[in-house]
């Protein structure tokens, strides 16, 4: 059964239409969360904001100041123990190509990256939460950590990769160890993009929650303890929310803001960086 | 193997031995995430077998856990927003890599992206204070004769079933899409050209690659829905939190990691840490297998060198 060239060429439209249509559909609820986020943001925002410590309900103002701190010292926690293992685990699978355990760790990395956040919760207060009877700000940290490493790992392996060949194969020709040849040639030629990589992952976990609840939990007051409970932006953000208090909310959308304005600023950042570097080795 | 030959120099063996050292603690991870929930979740286990997952009853007050209404309300909204998000990311994949002008091609898919960046706390606060007034208003406007139906019964309350998938259905999109856009990109271009050659109209030749790339594409969406299963806080925030299963859309529910995250904290008896954990090790085995299998799709589809015939183009199908 043939079909009239005007039919086809009516449905070949209809359905680029289509296509062009699902690009608008996912761009409103883009355009959407961000109006709101800023509308209701900018004007909840103010200096007390970052300053001042959560006032108890009924009062109004106060700020998020120990959250945004807890949020800083989270995140580093994580980086410091993720930014070794993900960075060298990410070496191991680029350079030594011919192992069966490369496929193996490459495996692990990708399931680590699907796994649910609130899963690797569970998992950290189980190891580090219950053995000391105490939320920590280490436990979150490290929760924060195991998010950050497979994305650390597979960027790193992608940007070595890109490293031309010919480097590695000079560096081994003038005698250098495999070793020697990845660390002082291939590692620092790739280390520009490795370091976007990691501000990345940051930025990514820098806005989860779930695995906060029950490994940094919260506090309501200044902490900077390693060993104590620490607030974070996005649990403050999610406690506020779900509250039936008007200031509360108000609260939520100023931390909102201030977590896209990170996450964004980031990404943004990151993609620049990349797209510079993807011009740099063709 | 000339090239193990080449590494066993002694500098060559540190390096191997201490990079792999630190890939180890990566493996040892995701196997200790498995081991420790299997030992937490040990005591649900043995008490309650498999009826755990049939169980209706979910009373951590009275020591009963049953966890059918999260496994339902978990599927059915992950389901229903992979309906929704599914045909719009091909779309945006599609659009993205056969027709966009290349000027457009960069911003549309950075802004996609940045859709992806949006932390999940903010969707649900989003949610909240929009998407759910928006949804308990399409569902008073809609007509009595609907409203009777059973999908669609319940009181307007706006924290349901619906909100949860829609706001699922966001932060999929991006996810899919993207991977979908890897995905025809590994589509040799001699495919589309060759259909474009014989006289195709360009949708017809799109179908030609999405043909040539069907596994792969089936790849990306079982991805998302391996997101959608595991996504917590927003549906959190949205769901209504109640366990029981329902087939209204406008119906509360609740989902596996919501109870996780709600419960948790305040979880008191072992018995009661140990049903949520299992929740847990289910929620960490789904996404290994999804992982799994997502993973031989895709590698099936880029490993595929054979160039296979399609289904005749113009006659027939097209219309």
């Amino acid at each position: 059964m043939m079909t009239s060239p005007r039919v086809r060429r009516l449905i070949s439209n209809t359905m680029m239409g289509l296509c062009i249509l699902a690009v608008l559909i996912a761009l409103v609820p883009l355009a959407a969360i961000l109006f709101f986020v800023v509308s209701r943001g900018a004007s909840s925002l103010n200096w007390a904001f970052f300053t001042e410590l959560p006032k108890p309900v009924g009062e109004p103002g106060g700020g998020m100041a120990n959250a945004i701190i807890g949020t800083l010292i989270i995140c580093g926690l994580g980086a410091m123990f993720a930014i070794p293992i993900g960075v060298f685990s990410g070496v191991y699978i680029a350079e030594v190509r011919e192992s069966r355990f490369g496929s193996i760790v490459r495996f692990a990395a990708d399931t680590l990256n699907g796994v649910p956040s609130i899963v690797i919760g569970l998992f950290v207060y189980v190891l580090a939460v219950m053995p000391f009877k105490q939320f920590t700000a280490l436990a979150g940290g490290l929760a924060l950590g195991i998010m950050m490493i497979p994305l650390i790992t597979r960027t790193t392996e992608e940007l070595l990769r890109l490293v031309p060949r010919s480097l590695f194969e000079g560096a081994l020709a003038l005698g250098a160890t495999r070793g020697r040849a990845v660390f002082s040639v291939i590692v620092p030629a790739a280390l520009p993009g490795i370091l976007t990589g990691i501000m990345l992952a940051l930025a990514r976990i820098a806005g989860e929650t779930a695995p906060l609840l029950f490994t940094a939990f919260n506090n309501h007051y200044w902490s900077t303890s390693l060993t104590q409970p620490i607030a974070s932006l996005t649990v403050q953000v999610f406690t506020y929310a779900t509250s039936p208090y008007d200031d509360w909310h108000r609260q939520a959308w100023a931390g909102a803001l201030v977590l896209v304005s990170i996450v964004l600023l980031c990404s943004i950042l990151a993609r620049l960086a990349t797209r510079r570097l993807e011009r740099m080795h063709g | 193997m000339r090239k193990s030959r080449q590494a066993t120099g002694a500098g060559d063996v540190w390096f191997r031995i201490g990079t792999g050292l630190f890939a180890l603690v990566l493996v040892l991870i995701v196997g200790g995430i498995a081991v420790v929930l299997w030992r937490r979740s040990s005591l649900t286990i043995a008490r309650f077998g498999l009826g755990f997952w049939r169980g209706e009853i979910w009373d951590p007050v009275s020591g009963e856990f049953g966890a059918y209404a999260f496994i339902w309300g978990t599927l059915y909204s992950s389901f229903l927003a992979l309906a929704i998000a599914t045909p719009v990311a091909l779309g945006i994949a599609i659009f993205l890599s056969e027709l966009c002008p290349r000027a457009l091609r960069t911003p549309l898919a950075f802004l996609t992206e940045l859709l992806a960046a949006i932390p999940s706390i903010v969707y649900g606060l989003w949610g909240i204070f929009v998407l759910v007034p928006a949804v308990r208003a399409f569902q008073m406007g809609l007509p009595d004769s609907v409203r009777h139906l059973p999908v669609f019964s319940g009181p307007a309350i706006g924290v349901n079933l619906l909100s949860a998938a829609l706001v699922l259905a966001m932060m999929i999109v991006p996810f899919t899409s993207s991977v979908a856009r890897e995905v025809l990109k590994a589509v040799p271009p001699a495919q589309r050209e060759a259909a474009l050659a014989l006289g195709s109209t360009s949708w017809e030749a799109t179908r030609v690659t999405l043909y040539y790339a069907r596994s792969g594409i089936l790849g990306a969406v079982i991805l998302g829905l391996g997101r959608a299963l595991g996504e917590t806080m927003a549906v959190t925030m949205v769901i209504g939190n109640t366990p029981k299963a329902a087939v209204s859309i406008f119906a509360p529910q609740y989902t596996m990691a919501a109870v996780i995250a709600n419960e948790f904290a305040e979880a008191t008896t072992n018995l009661h840490v140990s049903a949520l954990v299992e929740i847990g090790l289910l929620l960490f085995a789904v996404t290994l297998a999804i992982n799994i299998l997502s993973r031989l799709l895709i590698w099936n589809m880029a490993r595929e060198r054979t160039v296979r015939v399609p289904a005749p183009i113009p006659a027939g199908q097209a219309g």
